[in-house]
């Protein structure tokens, strides 16, 4: 940091003029570097204000769930009856359907985004083809995700209700399933493009060699393309993954909104995110409120956990 | 002629080319299958009486979104104006500090802020702005919205500016010009296409996002251009009549939809293009 006294007042003539116009010439330059030191410290309160703000968010939602926690404690989690109306709270109808859900929409997505990045990085890298089909990917994610909901909601469900109907089980339609279907969609490109751009770090010289061994095109995908990028192909599944878990509007849409523990993938049930979603408005009990805020609490440090996990992945594959 | 082996091990290779090409172009499948069933349903809605009306009681048929149209812009501009600025200024604090401890420490918030759920952004803007003034407000929606921004446009002005040569940056400052000049009159012109981008992706983020609306803007059956009060906004407006059980409404949100699925698809296809010409030009 500068200070005025630090200035140099260099007098080259000693003419009254001189003197005044040095003097100038030297405040000039002292305004000027104080605006740059204003500037820098601006910078930095900017970046300092981001990291408040996510302290914030985790201080407000550890302060408002401070009485749930008291009241309900640890068992909460995994307390199986859900019943406001009777100050009765547990978790854990939520907790299984968020996992059941999530789970199944990873499992559904990842043979497709995985054959999304092997067709974008190893087949065809560029081509009008691709060039389309990574477009449409990346689109995907940009539908709202109200869109998803609605559109699950007309289309989506009553060809799942007549799926289940033909399959004997009770003909539903919102449940579990249909919101797994829903996120399998909505969670593909974040995967694909993550392991599409891993299968690019792929050295050529390792794909050479096994050529030149006499593989064919498919041993040398599995054999040293998906082993090579494997972590990285992890960590694009763990991103989809986070996304699932906390996706809102799509899923309350098309789940059913029952607290019940579901009883099959077919049955309705309720996410953590769909449940806040659905009942933060109509807490009229503390308590109450601050079981919900404590699953949001849940939500974000289990986000927070799997989106760094998958960063620090993708950092140290990108780095090697 | 060759073995039977050689022929077993070629003929798999080539099925799982076709299984990958199958099941990476069926991708595409429910993309399409939505533009058009939204297209289908919701083109029918709209006209200028749509656009300019606000929704009829239930029973009555007509009616419009108009009150949903203006609040959006309202609450995503309340939340630009907000986010903008601090998120460029974040991007340029990460790109011209790379090793300081505080730059680590934001570039971890960051990561965490994109990746935390809407509702909890919701949740948190609930007990900042909404119960200490004791209503729900546009602004309280707005705020929530900006927290949503920040990360996207925080990560592509710090990656544009990570890609410019040092030595622009050098000459600037050797010929005597003072730090902030240089980031304003060389630094951010120069990346205004990756910032510009990051900025319109981030707007096409929370024009569909629901969730931190929810307890915040909450929704309005009026036209209100209060900030301080309740505001209607396209995705609340889509989530409240998609949910309810009357066809009129249903009506309402079809024509909603396709007015922000094109919203949002053109501005998402236009930062492509954009982005596109200009790194072509760099």
């Amino acid at each position: 940091m500068v200070t005025r006294s630090d200035l140099p007042l260099r007098v080259i003539n000693s003419t009254p003029e001189a003197i005044l116009k040095a003097k100038k010439r030297a405040r000039r330059s002292f305004r000027q570097i104080r605006t740059e030191n204003v500037f820098k410290r601006t910078l930095s309160i900017m970046g300092l204000v981001i990291i408040i703000l996510v302290l914030g968010i985790l201080l407000t939602l550890v302060v408002q769930s401070l009485p749930s926690i008291k009241a309900l404690g640890l068992k909460y989690l995994w307390s199986k009856v859900w019943d406001p109306v009777q100050d009765i709270y547990g978790a854990w109808p939520f907790l299984l359907g968020t996992l059941l859900s999530s789970f199944l929409a990873l499992i559904i997505s990842i043979p497709f985004s995985i054959a999304v990045a092997i067709f974008l990085g190893e087949y065809h890298p560029k081509g009008w083809l691709p060039n389309f089909l990574k477009n449409t990917v990346e689109l995907i994610a940009a539908v709202p995700s109200v869109i998803y909901g609605f559109w699950g909601l007309a289309v989506l469900v009553p060809i799942v209700r007549s799926f289940e109907s033909s399959i004997g089980v009770e003909p539903v339609g919102v449940g579990i399933f249909s919101s797994s279907l829903i996120l399998a969609v909505m969670i593909i490109p974040y995967a694909a493009s993550l392991g599409r751009s891993m299968i690019h770090l792929v050295p050529s010289h390792l794909k050479e060699a096994a050529y030149g061994l006499g593989a064919t095109r498919w041993e040398v995908i599995r054999s040293v393309v998906l082993p090579y990028t494997k972590s990285g192909l992890f960590a694009g599944i763990l991103l989809s993954l986070g996304r699932a878990l906390g996706e809102t509007m799509a899923v309350t849409m098309v789940i059913g909104n029952t607290s019940l523990i579901p009883k099959s993938i077919f049955a309705p049930g309720n996410t953590m995110a769909s449940v806040i979603a659905n009942e933060f408005t109509e807490a009229d009990k503390p308590v109450y409120l601050s079981a919900l805020i404590e699953l949001g609490l849940v939500l974000f440090l289990v986000t927070v956990v799997i989106n760094l996990i998958g960063k620090k992945i993708i950092d140290r594959f990108t780095n090697e | 002629m060759q073995p039977s082996h050689v022929k077993y091990r070629l003929g798999k290779s080539y099925g799982f080319q076709i299984l990958t090409y199958i099941l990476a172009f069926a991708c595409v499948v429910p993309l399409i299958a939505i533009l058009f069933f939204i297209i289908k349903a919701g083109v029918t809605k709209i006209n200028w009486h749509f656009l300019v009306n606000i929704p009829k009681p239930v029973g009555e048929t007509g009616g419009g979104i108009a009150n949903a149209l203006v609040g959006s812009i309202l609450i995503i501009l309340v939340a630009s104006v907000i986010a903008i600025p601090i998120g460029i200024m974040a991007g340029v604090y990460l790109s011209e500090n790379r090793k300081s401890r505080l730059a680590y420490w934001c570039r971890l918030s960051t990561d965490i802020l994109q990746g935390v759920p809407s509702i909890v952004i919701g949740i948190v803007a609930y007990f900042w702005l909404v119960k200490p003034f004791g209503k729900f407000s546009a602004l309280s929606g707005s705020a929530a919205l900006a927290i949503m921004m920040l990360p996207i446009v925080i990560r592509s002005t710090e990656e544009t500016l990570k890609l410019l040569p040092d030595s622009l940056k050098e000459a600037a400052l050797a010929l005597g010009m003072p730090f902030h000049r240089v980031i304003f009159k060389v630094i951010i012109p120069v990346g205004v296409s990756g910032i510009l981008s990051g900025v319109m992706l981030s707007i096409a983020r929370i024009t569909g996002e629901t969730a931190p609306l929810l307890f915040t803007a909450f929704g309005n059956p009026y036209l209100s251009t209060k900030l301080t009060q309740p505001m209607q906004s396209l995705p609340l407006l889509i989530f409240n009549y998609a949910t309810s059980p009357y066809n009129e409404w249903h009506d309402l949100a079809w024509g909603a939809s396709l007015i922000l699925l094109v919203w949002v698809l053109f501005l998402n296809i236009f930062t492509k293009i954009v982005t596109r010409k200009w790194k072509v030009q760099l």
